[in-house]
C-alpha cells in the first residue's frame, strides 16, 4: 500500500474534497452502523432494548450472556469453533506448506499441472461436494463428529492455501537453499530451517484468512454437525434466533459472540486480511 | 527454481511431499465431482441407488421452484455492476490519499471479514416489520414508508440484495485500491497536464488501467451471487415470504437434507456447476492465459 501523498500533486479543489469526504464517512457509517447496532443492544435488558433501539445501554448489563449459558448451549457452541477452525487451519497449513514446497522448489513431472488444478478448484462452490460427502461420512458412521468437518474443511482450503503459499516459497532465492544444502541441510531440513521462518508473514496471512472461513462457515457445518452439543457457533446461532427470536438482545449477543473474534483479529491484524483476501487477483 | 533436484537423489521425493495434499483434494474434490454426476442419474431407494437416467433432471425441469430459484439468482447478477460502479468510486478518493484514507479503508472492508450469519441476524432487527428501520421512520412521521422489508414477497429480494452489497462492497474497494496503488503515476499526470478533468483522468485513464482487477472482480462477483449466497438467504429469509428469495444452493439444500432426494438434488448441483465453470472459462478465460506463466 501506498503513503499518505499515493495520488500525487492534485489541484486543490475545494469541492472535490468535500464530496470526497461527504461519500467516505457515509459509506463508512453505513459499515459501521450494524455493528454498533449489536454492540449496543448486546448488553442492553429487554425493556430497554424496548425503549430505544439505537441508545447506548444506559444500565449495562450481563444477563443475555449469563441467559445465554444458562438456556442455551452458545458457549458450548463457541468452544466447538475454536476447536473446529483451530484444528482444520493446523492441519491444512502443515499439508499445504509440505506441498508448496515441492511445487515451487522442486521439479517433478505434473507440477505445472496441479497448480493449474488447484486454481481451478478454488471456485467450486462446496454445495455441490456435500452431497457426496455427507452420503460417504453417513456410510463409515462420521456424521455428528469433528474430524469429518475438520478433513472437510481443510480439503477446501487446500488448493487456495497451497496457491497462495506457492507463490510466496517461489520469491524465496534459491541460493539460499543451495547454500544450507551445501552446509549439509537435509530436504526436511531446508523446509524446516530456511523456507518457513522465511515465510512468517505469508504463514500468517494463510493462518488468518483461513480461520476466518472456517469460523464463519455455515453450510458444512449444518450438514455435518447436527447435535446440539456438538454445533458449531455459526449454525448455533441460527437455530438461536429461532427459538429466541422475540428476545432481540439476547440473540443480538450471540451475534456478538460471533463477530467479536474477528473484530479482535481485525483490528489486531488487518494487513494479514487484506493481503489474504485480496490474493490471486493481485500479485 | 530447482535447486533441490539437483542434491535429492530419490525421484519419488517431490510426490511424498504433495501426496497428503493430493489425497485431501482427490477425497473431497475429485470423489464429490465424479459422485455427484452418478447421482443425478439415480435415485436413492434406501441403501440402494436405481439408475433413473434423466428422471431427476426432467422432475427439476419442471419444478417451479427450480425455476424461481434460477430467476432468483439472475436477479441478484444486478448486483454486481452496482458493486463494481460503488467499489470503484469509493476507491478513487481513497487511491487520492483524501485525509484519513487508511481509516476509512479499515472500516469499509470490515463487513467482508464479520461472519454472513451474525450480520443477518442483525439485519433481521434492523429491517423486521417492527425492526430499527422502520421504528426510526414511523418516529420520523413517515409511517407509510415503514414496509415490511422482509416480510413482503416483492421486497424480500430487493433488501436481500442491499445486504449482500452492504457486505461485499468492501472486498470491492480494497481490491481496486490495492490494484491502483500499483499503477504507474506518469500517465494520470499526463493527461492532467494534458488538460483532462478528474472525471476524465479517471474515466479515460485509471480505469482502463484497472481491465484485469475489474474482470477478476466482476467474474468473482458473479460466481458468488450464483453459487456463495446460502448465508445470507438461510439465515435472513430462508428463501421466503413463499419462494420470493429461493436461491439454488438452498433449493439443492433442501431437497438434500430436509427431503432426501439426492438424486434431484445432484441434478441441480450439476446444473450448478456446469453454470460456474461456465462462468470461469468465458469470464476468466483470457486472464487465466495471460497470467499464467507468471503464476506457475
Amino acid at each position: 500500500m501506498s503513503d499518505e501523498s499515493s495520488g500525487g500533486w492534485r489541484p486543490a479543489s475545494l469541492l472535490g474534497k468535500l464530496l470526497s469526504q461527504i461519500l467516505l464517512v457515509a459509506v463508512s457509517l453505513a459499515a459501521l452502523f450494524p455493528i454498533y447496532f449489536v454492540v449496543v443492544n448486546a448488553f442492553k435488558t429487554k425493556q430497554d432494548y424496548l425503549v430505544s433501539l439505537l441508545a447506548p445501554p444506559l444500565r449495562p448489563t450481563l444477563a443475555n450472556f449469563a441467559e445465554a449459558l444458562r438456556r442455551g448451549n452458545l458457549f458450548v457452541w463457541f468452544r466447538n469453533s475454536v476447536l473446529v477452525t483451530v484444528a482444520s487451519v493446523t492441519v491444512v497449513t502443515v499439508l499445504s506448506s509440505a506441498a508448496a514446497f515441492a511445487t515451487s522448489k522442486m521439479r517433478f513431472p505434473g507440477r505445472k499441472t496441479l497448480l493449474k488444478v488447484l486454481v481451478s478448484l478454488m471456485i467450486m462452490p462446496p454445495v455441490v461436494m456435500v452431497i457426496p460427502l455427507f452420503i460417504f461420512m453417513v456410510r463409515i458412521g462420521w456424521i455428528n463428529t469433528f474430524p469429518a468437518v475438520i478433513v472437510i474443511y481443510s480439503g477446501l482450503l487446500a488448493p487456495f492455501s497451497v496457491y497462495l503459499l506457492n507463490s510466496f516459497f517461489g520469491s524465496i532465492h534459491d541460493e539460499i537453499i543451495a547454500a544450507s544444502i551445501i552446509d549439509g541441510c537435509s530436504t526436511f531440513e531446508v523446509y524446516r530451517r530456511i523456507i518457513l521462518p522465511l515465510s512468517t508473514p505469508a504463514l500468517a496471512t494463510l493462518v488468518v484468512v483461513n480461520s476466518l472461513w472456517v469460523w464463519n462457515e455455515l453450510l458444512i457445518s449444518l450438514i455435518f454437525l447436527q447435535g446440539d452439543q456438538i454445533r458449531t457457533l455459526m449454525a448455533g446461532l441460527t437455530q438461536f434466533q429461532g427459538r429466541f427470536s422475540v428476545n432481540q438482545p439476547l440473540v443480538l449477543a450471540g451475534a456478538f459472540l460471533g463477530m467479536m473474534p474477528i473484530i479482535v483479529l481485525y483490528l489486531v491484524g488487518q494487513r494479514y486480511f487484506v493481503r489474504g483476501l485480496t490474493a490471486g487477483a493481485i500479485k | 527454481m530447482n535447486a533441490l533436484h539437483l542434491v535429492s537423489r530419490r525421484k519419488w521425493a517431490p510426490f511424498l511431499w504433495v501426496l497428503p495434499v493430493i489425497l485431501l483434494i482427490l477425497f473431497v474434490y475429485a470423489y464429490p465431482l465424479v459422485s455427484i454426476l452418478r447421482y443425478s442419474v439415480h435415485a436413492l431407494q434406501g441403501a440402494k441407488q436405481v439408475f433413473v437416467g434423466l428422471a431427476n433432471y426432467r422432475f427439476v425441469s419442471k419444478d417451479f421452484i427450480f425455476w424461481t430459484a434460477l430467476r432468483n439468482n439472475a436477479i441478484l447478477l444486478i448486483n454486481v455492476p452496482i458493486l463494481t460502479v460503488i467499489a470503484l468510486l469509493v476507491a478513487i478518493p481513497l487511491y487520492e490519499g483524501v485525509k484519513g484514507w487508511r481509516f476509512y479503508r479499515s472500516v469499509i472492508f470490515m463487513p467482508f471479514v464479520l461472519p454472513s450469519v451474525a450480520i443477518g441476524l442483525v439485519f433481521i432487527y434492523i429491517l423486521q416489520q417492527n425492526g430499527l428501520v422502520n421504528t426510526v421512520l414511523r418516529a420520523a412521521g413517515l409511517g407509510m414508508v415503514a414496509l415490511d422489508w422482509l416480510g413482503n414477497p416483492n421486497l424480500a429480494l430487493p433488501t436481500l440484495m442491499a445486504v449482500i452489497i452492504w457486505r461485499e462492497l468492501g472486498f470491492g474497494v480494497v481490491l481496486f485500491l490495492a490494484a491502483m496503488t500499483a499503477l504507474p503515476e506518469e500517465l494520470g499526470e499526463a493527461a492532467r497536464l494534458d488538460g483532462a478533468n478528474w472525471f476524465q483522468e479517471h474515466l479515460y485513464v485509471t480505469i482502463p488501467q484497472l481491465k484485469p482487477v475489474i474482470r477478476f472482480f466482476v467474474v468473482n462477483e458473479i460466481i458468488s451471487m450464483i453459487s456463495w449466497v446460502f448465508g445470507y438467504v438461510y439465515v435472513i429469509t430462508g428463501g421466503g415470504p413463499g419462494f420470493a428469495t429461493q436461491v439454488l444452493e438452498l433449493y439443492i439444500w433442501k431437497n438434500a437434507f430436509a427431503y432426501r432426494a439426492f438424486g434431484v438434488a445432484s441434478a441441480v448441483a450439476v446444473i450448478l456447476l456446469t453454470i460456474t465453470l461456465l462462468i470461469m472459462v468465458v469470464g476468466l478465460g483470457a486472464l487465466f492465459r495471460s497470467e499464467e506463466e507468471e503464476y506457475v
